[in-house]
């Protein structure tokens, strides 16, 4: 095929640019899962604290120390199911938590040394080694008889599902994508979730049984929120959010603008990376996870030149220092402090240009291919109570809500699990009380 | 450059520190080794009487504690005394000898107890123009079920028959090394001294079992799903070791007896404390055997350094930390002491606060935001915060001046007072 004689330096937007062999390894594990013995020696470091930071500072308040002493104790598995038992995407979690704010980020081995016990990857140890066992590792308590719906197949709502499937109930997941996972499955960074790790964490967590999942049935377009709270003894929101921000500004219809979130979806679900076609030069315009997924993305398929720009300053990207450090090492140029204020080009895109915020001057970069990733919105929905331009925790009688749709705490995976987790417990109550 | 030369029981070595009979010093090539590396002396591997060697397994001799990241803690071996033919080893001894005559060749020796046995092998062993014999008294596993090694050194009256018996038959310097294996380690010295030792070592190996396979049910190591115990050794050994050194070199009965420091000696600073409490030397195994005959660099440079900074020779170090070995009885009840916690230093781990909360006194208070102090009121000034602190000199023990008062028992800090002038001591003597 022609596309095999395309190089980083072929103008446009083209796939093939790199050399077959290397598409494996641009996306492969980020960071490979420890040997067992790097794994004793990372769990030695861990001084078991006292009513841990590290514990309070994760949002499913994992028992870190423990799971770590399980390590040390030579029994991973046992520490995947300390893991599990808060958080059944541990296994994610391992892979895409913004560790160095949250639990790594209060390990007083980074106040000692600013070297924190490497709480992540002693995780991915310890969830792997529990999902490579047989069997799943929880079990049902007896049918309450009660069904449940839940709307979102995502960490949010598996995680729900999960924990009210482990209670008897039995659930429905209405999905509106064709396949269940969610972002894990389509809005994360390849390289985080290497070897199709999203599917076979569903797999495993389905395994427990009691969950049924219907794919391609989205709520307000096959399903209606009344019908739902007819069927059901209660429903759980967890769709996420299923609209992206605009820019606003003239040339954002021209060819080679999309948003961040479809280009990650399309190389999260092709299965031959070097058919995915990339600009030469690309502009990202955002400063969060999805625009450093996105940018580091673009350059591992081979794009020549990669900018990632912000209009705020660095301190204020919602992107971790980590990942943003990340990108900076793949060859992303980053730019803060600058607002695009139009797209240039016949009929595709040329040139974005931008104005340094708060001042009169403007730069053009050349571009052909524009991703913008200014962040995602609900899609409304009538008749629910809303906290700010997000849903309630429970925003109407008998319906609950959690994960990014909802208000409170940033929009992260293991954000969406604590409340997922937390709306089953509270559904359970509610459905066996009196 | 301190003169690290030393003269023990009269045998010359360059250097204090000698390979302990042990798999190093088995043979010629090894020895060699360790001399080219700079090693100050050695005690050849156990010989035994004439006539068909020991045998020794042919599954593993060794098993092992680990750290987390496999440093060696604690080593212990079924390995009996040398396997090769006895004339083998006195050609190999010999020889080393003559090329390399300023080191210390020491044999050790370990025969039936009966005297026509001991006699019989001195005789070949001053013949190889050694410079003394250590007696195998120590060795607790094998040779002990067929009443040699621990089996004469539990038995204090065996000592000193032997020891008489090799002070009759040879002119060597004979050192008596001893089994730690043994309720009160001043009775074999004791023994040794009376038989006419010129000097005593120790210790030789601990009773032991390194871990049992949860699997086959096994100890290890595992010899075709069977375990003996074995003999311990390595850094985990080394405080008790130093306790029974020390223990000798302060017991009036045994004091001035020269002893040859040996247990988990692994670092200058392991040495410079056997000879602080009272060694002449020290004998030097696992660390080898673990980190190979190069560390003899690290071990001399490291004490050479020690005693110039301190403006010390070998002489001056040798038995300077005796004099503050005492009895429970003699100490100072009136040293008070409180623990401190530097808030620089701190990282709000809270281990010093569950230790003391959960297993001790109560006595560090953690507020909500992780500051944790120690509450004057209820130190007894344990220690125990200090040993589980992962921050080196983070909390630190503060003695309380003559005359400032206790918090805990509002009593002023006295002068020096014991138990044996206590008053709930129902022994006490009055106070002169």
């Amino acid at each position: 095929m022609r596309a095999m004689s395309n190089s980083v330096t072929t103008p446009g937007i083209q796939p093939g640019r790199l050399a077959a062999e290397h598409y494996a390894s641009h996306f492969d594990d980020l960071y490979p899962n420890y040997d067992p013995h790097e794994a004793m020696v990372a769990a030695d470091r861990c001084y078991f604290c006292h009513d841990a930071p590290c514990i309070t500072a994760c949002p499913t308040e994992i028992d870190i120390p423990l799971f770590i002493r399980q390590i040390q104790a030579g029994q991973p598995e046992a520490a995947g199911k300390t893991i599990m038992d808060q958080n059944i995407f541990g296994g994610t979690c391992a892979r895409v938590c913004p560790t160095e704010t949250l639990c790594e980020g209060a390990c007083v081995r980074e106040m000692a040394e600013g070297k924190p016990v490497e709480i992540g990857r002693l995780q991915r140890y310890a969830t792997d080694s529990l999902m490579a066992r047989q069997g799943h590792p929880y079990t049902r308590a007896p049918s309450t008889g009660k069904c449940v719906a839940v709307v979102g197949a995502g960490p949010a709502g598996l995680a729900c599902a999960h924990r009210l499937a482990m209670h008897g109930h039995e659930v429905t997941v209405y999905e509106a994508q064709d396949k269940p996972g969610g972002l894990n499955e389509y809005g994360i960074a390849a390289y985080k979730m290497a070897g199709g790790f999203a599917a076979r964490e569903v797999e495993w967590l389905l395994s427990i049984g009691g969950i049924t999942i219907e794919t391609g049935r989205a709520l307000g377009r096959d399903i209606s929120l009344d019908a739902l709270r007819g069927e059901f003894d209660a429903v759980f929101l967890g769709m996420g959010l299923g609209d992206v921000n605009a820019l606003g500004i003239p040339g954002e219809d021209l060819d080679g603008v999309r948003d961040a979130v479809d280009f990650i979806a399309e190389l999260r679900q092709t299965d031959d990376l070097s058919r995915l076609p990339i600009g030469r030069d690309v502009v990202v315009i955002g400063g969060g996870m999805t625009a450093v997924d996105a940018a580091v993305q673009s350059k591992l398929l081979g794009a020549e030149r990669v900018s990632m720009v912000y209009r705020r300053d660095r301190a204020a990207m919602s992107a971790s220092d980590y990942e943003i450090e990340h990108a900076a090492t793949e060859g992303v140029t980053i730019i803060t402090g600058a607002t695009p204020v139009a797209i240039h080009g016949q009929g595709a895109v040329e040139e974005i240009e931008f104005a340094y915020t708060g001042g009169n001057e403007s730069f053009r970069l050349k571009a052909d291919q524009v991703f913008k990733a200014i962040g995602q919105k609900l899609v409304p929905l009538d008749g629910l109570a809303m906290a700010g331009r997000k849903l309630a925790a429970q925003p109407m009688p008998g319906v609950w809500a959690g994960g990014d749709c909802t208000d409170g705490g940033e929009d992260l995976t293991v954000t969406a699990v604590a409340q997922g987790r937390d709306a089953a417990e509270d559904i359970h109550a509610h459905l066996t009380s009196a | 450059m301190a003169d690290l030369t030393s003269n023990f029981i009269g045998i010359k070595s360059p250097n204090p520190y000698w390979l302990a009979s042990a798999p190093p010093t088995d043979k010629e090539y090894n020895v060699v080794r360790a001399f080219k590396a700079g090693w100050g002396g050695v005690v050849w591997k156990t010989l035994g009487a004439e006539g068909p060697p020991i045998v020794n397994v042919n599954g593993p001799r060794y098993g092992a504690v680990w750290g987390a990241d496999r440093r060696l803690l604690g080593l212990n071996n079924i390995e009996l005394i040398t396997d090769r033919p006895l004339e083998v080893n006195l050609r190999e001894i010999k020889k080393v000898k003559r090329d390399w005559p300023d080191r210390a060749m020491v044999v050790s020796l370990m025969v039936p107890c009966d005297e026509e046995s001991w006699k019989a092998i001195l005789k070949h062993v001053e013949d190889t123009g050694a410079d003394g014999v250590e007696l195998n008294f120590g060795c607790p596993h094998g040779m002990s079920e067929r009443g040699m090694g621990s089996a004469v050194g539990q038995v204090p009256e065996y000592i000193e028959m032997v020891t008489r018996w090799v002070k009759k038959h040879s002119r060597m310097p004979c050192i008596v090394k001893l089994t730690p294996n043994i309720a009160d380690i001043r009775k074999p010295a004791e023994a040794a001294k009376r038989g006419g030792a010129d000097a005593v070592s120790l210790i030789n190996t601990i009773n032991s079992i390194t871990s049992v396979n949860l699997d086959s049910f096994s100890p290890e190591p595992m010899i075709d799903g069977k375990g003996a115990h074995g003999g311990y050794c390595g850094p985990a050994v080394k405080p008790i070791a130093l306790n029974m050194v020390a223990e000798i070199a302060r017991d009036p009965a045994t004091a001035g007896l020269p002893i040859s420091g040996i247990g988990g000696v692994t670092t200058w600073r392991d040495a410079a404390e056997f000879l602080a409490l009272g060694a002449g030397n020290v004998q030097v195994c696992t660390a080898a055997m673990t980190y190979g005959f190069g560390i003899i660099k690290e071990l001399t440079a490291g004490l050479s350094q020690y005693l110039d900074d301190k403006g010390m020779t070998l002489d001056q170090l040798q038995g300077r930390a005796v004099p503050n070995v005492t009895d429970w009885q003699y100490l100072n009840l009136n040293y008070v002491t409180k623990a401190r916690i530097n808030q620089d230093l701190c990282i709000q781990c809270g281990r010093c606060y569950a230790a003391c909360e959960d297993t001790s006194h109560q006595a560090i208070s953690m507020s909500p935001d992780r500051k944790f102090e120690v509450i004057d009121e209820e130190c007894v000034a344990c220690n125990l915060c200090v040993n589980v602190c992962p921050v080196q000199d983070c909390i630190t023990m503060e003695e309380l001046p003559l005359g400032a008062v206790d918090e805990r028992t509002g009593e002023p800090v006295r002068e020096y007072a014991n138990w044996t002038t206590h008053p709930n001591n129902p022994m006490a003597k009055a106070a002169e």
